[in-house]
């Protein structure tokens, strides 16, 4: 086979793992705008606020240190204890749930029955006070996220297929940590489709996004049920601020792949959760894609920044109801 | 009156309780509408209760009411000698009030069997853990509301759509559907808004068919909304009239037919 075309696999792959993180995020979308139609712009800080939690628990910092060493002139930072990556996840996914209750009690439950504009602006509200509250209790510096998950590339891989090309082709470069990202979002999905299909709960979710009334009159807490999309969601968030995490540090740019969940959105539809898997793999595939065959050659390269979002735009002037999506029909 | 008496027996050999719910001097506004206008009436254990009116009555706010929809500005509610707090749809249901919608409210991406078994949610009890774990216990609930489902599925003679997509399926389905949802948790009252409304003759005949069974095999009281005289008279025992968000007659179907006000009304005799 010519190199050039194991290359552009190679590539394909590797836009595939990076597609499984977008695809993650996306689907922490569909959750929340499934069930109650708002537009949750913080699911991108959620991925933060996670990690930076994680990578704090686990290193035994003091939360807000910073502000009390401010105000007290002590000189604290770390308790001197590390907690197991296990409970330390634990203890994560507890704060996580914590926060949707919070969201609902302070924010959904004042804001039902307003128009979408404004629970959108709300939940803009709530990332930059997410972000600057991260900021406060774990500090702002960039943190290296390790718990144990296998790095770097696989030397098996690369070696069980050097054979495929020629002198210049040392094998597929795959790195270990997207294989376990591919890996641990197939579960996740998995059981996030066992639960909707087959627990009461799933139901009476699936319930709420179809019908808000129906679900009211068969006995079903629109509140719980916010309650518990919210921290789903904040679970996805967190498994994507992992991966994210280990692989380029947890830093404020996590935040921004949420801005790559919107086209990814586009493609999928707001609604389906297949499209948002369907849709983050497309985007990650096409705009590695697109640099290595057109990008870099011949445009100067950095395509990655813009390509998605020009997908999108086509999409929007085709298909505006995504891979997946309801058919958009206006009644008159 | 036969509200006097603590409980009857019908000429169709039907035990008729005491009272399960009463709606004491309601009124309920919409900015300057008034829909209901001080109203009580109530309804007893056992028995079918019905809701006519014309248009606009205030028919469908009535029933929002008891199931917690709509609050009323005044008035109280209540069930089973207690009187009930405001309370939320969820909270209403919980108590044992099922319910159908005048313009059918199923959830149209879910089969019949699912939207059936939402109808349970009332009555399972497990927790969210030992049902992501489908743990035994939650298993075994899980069965055994499958089984009462798929009775109520027999019951309602839908078993050839079970696996169904709702949104698929024409009306006159729907409306089984929805009632077989209602069904299934096994209320103590029953709420039909229309139930029959846009049905052929056959279809009516049908359901009217399983509005009587439901209430004789199970027991179930229920309330509902009909615009069709005929079958009014068939099923209820009682009748109650609005116009205009006022009650303007209470009784038998014999006694209400021949109510002065209600005949005006039907006839439309200009009010002053
Ligand atoms: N949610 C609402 N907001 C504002 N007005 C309402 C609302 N619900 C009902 N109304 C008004 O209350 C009045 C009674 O309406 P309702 O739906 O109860 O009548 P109905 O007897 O059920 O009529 P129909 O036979 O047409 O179903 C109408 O004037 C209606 O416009
Ligand atoms: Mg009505």
């Amino acid at each position: 086979m010519p190199d050039q075309f194991l290359f552009a696999i190679e590539v394909m792959i590797n836009g595939l793992m990076a597609g499984v993180l977008y695809a993650l995020v996306a689907l922490g979308f569909v959750l929340i705008f499934k069930s109650s139609g708002i537009f949750n712009y913080a699911q991108g800080v959620f991925a933060l606020f996670a990690a930076l939690t994680l990578v704090g628990l686990q290193e035994g910092q003091i939360p807000f240190s910073h502000l009390i060493n401010a105000i007290f002139g002590t000189h604290i930072h770390h308790f001197g204890w590390h907690i197991h990556s296990v409970i330390a996840i634990a203890m994560t996914v507890a704060v996580m749930v914590l926060l949707a209750i919070l969201v609902e009690r302070y924010i959904l439950r004042h804001l039902v029955n307003q128009p979408d504009i404004i629970l959108f602006m709300a939940t803009i509200g709530l990332a930059y006070f997410m972000e600057g509250f991260g900021d406060l209790m774990w500090g702002s510096e960039i943190k290296t996220l390790d718990i144990g998950l296998p790095q770097g590339g696989s030397f098996w891989i690369e070696e069980n297929t050097a054979w495929l090309g020629g002198e210049n082709f040392y094998g597929f470069f795959i790195d270990r940590l997207d294989i376990v990202a591919a890996i641990v979002a197939a579960i996740l999905v998995l059981a996030l489709t066992l639960f909707s299909q087959y627990t009461k709960q799933g139901r009476a979710l699936r319930a709420v996004a179809d019908d808000h009334q129906a679900a009211l009159s068969v006995g079903i807490s629109l509140r719980y049920i916010w309650v518990l999309v919210w921290a789903i969601a904040g679970i996805v968030a967190l498994v994507a601020g992992i991966m994210w995490g280990s692989k380029s540090g947890v830093q404020f740019s996590l935040s921004l792949i949420a801005l790559k969940a919107l086209p990814v959105l586009m493609l999928g539809g707001f609604t389906s959760i297949p499209g948002a898997i369907v849709g983050g793999l497309i985007i990650g595939v096409g705009e590695k894609l697109f640099e290595f065959t057109i990008g870099a050659p011949f445009l100067g390269g950095a395509t990655e920044n813009w390509f998605a979002y020009v997908l999108a735009l086509l999409f929007l002037v085709f298909r505006p109801q995504g891979l997946f999506g309801d058919k958009i029909i206006e009644r008159v | 009156m036969k509200d006097t008496i603590d409980s009857y027996v019908t000429a169709d050999g039907r035990t008729i309780g005491g009272v399960m719910m009463e709606m004491k001097n309601i009124t309920l506004r919409f900015g300057g509408v008034v829909a209901i206008k001080d109203i009580s009436f109530d309804i007893r254990e056992g028995e079918i209760r019905a809701i006519i009116g014309p248009n606009g009555a205030g028919k469908s706010s009535m029933l929002n009411v008891i199931s917690g929809f709509y609050h009323p500005q005044e008035g109280e509610v209540w069930f089973r000698g207690e009187r009930r707090p405001t309370m939320k749809p969820h909270n209403v249901a919980r108590q044992g009030i099922a319910r159908t919608f005048q313009n059918i409210a199923l959830f149209n991406g879910m089969s019949v069997l699912d939207n059936v078994m939402t109808g349970r949610l009332t009555q399972m009890k497990t927790g969210i853990i030992a049902q992501s774990l489908w743990y035994g216990r939650a298993q075994k609930e899980e069965f055994q509301n499958r089984e009462i489902v798929e009775k109520i599925i027999d019951f309602l003679e839908i078993q050839h759509i079970r696996k169904t997509p709702v949104g698929r399926l024409p009306y006159g389905l729907k409306k089984r559907v929805e009632l077989a949802r209602a069904l299934a948790a096994e209320p103590k009252l029953l709420l039909l808004d229309e139930p029959m409304a846009g049905m052929n003759v056959e279809e009516k005949e049908d359901m009217s068919r399983f509005i009587l069974d439901a209430n004789d095999e199970f027991g179930t009281t229920i309330a509902l909304i009909e615009h069709d005289m005929g079958v009014v008279m068939d099923l209820s025992d009682r009748v109650v009239v609005m116009d205009y968000g006022k009650k303007i007659g209470d009784g038998t179907p014999e006694e209400v037919r021949n109510n002065q006000a209600v005949i005006d009304a039907y006839l439309g005799v200009a009010h002053d």
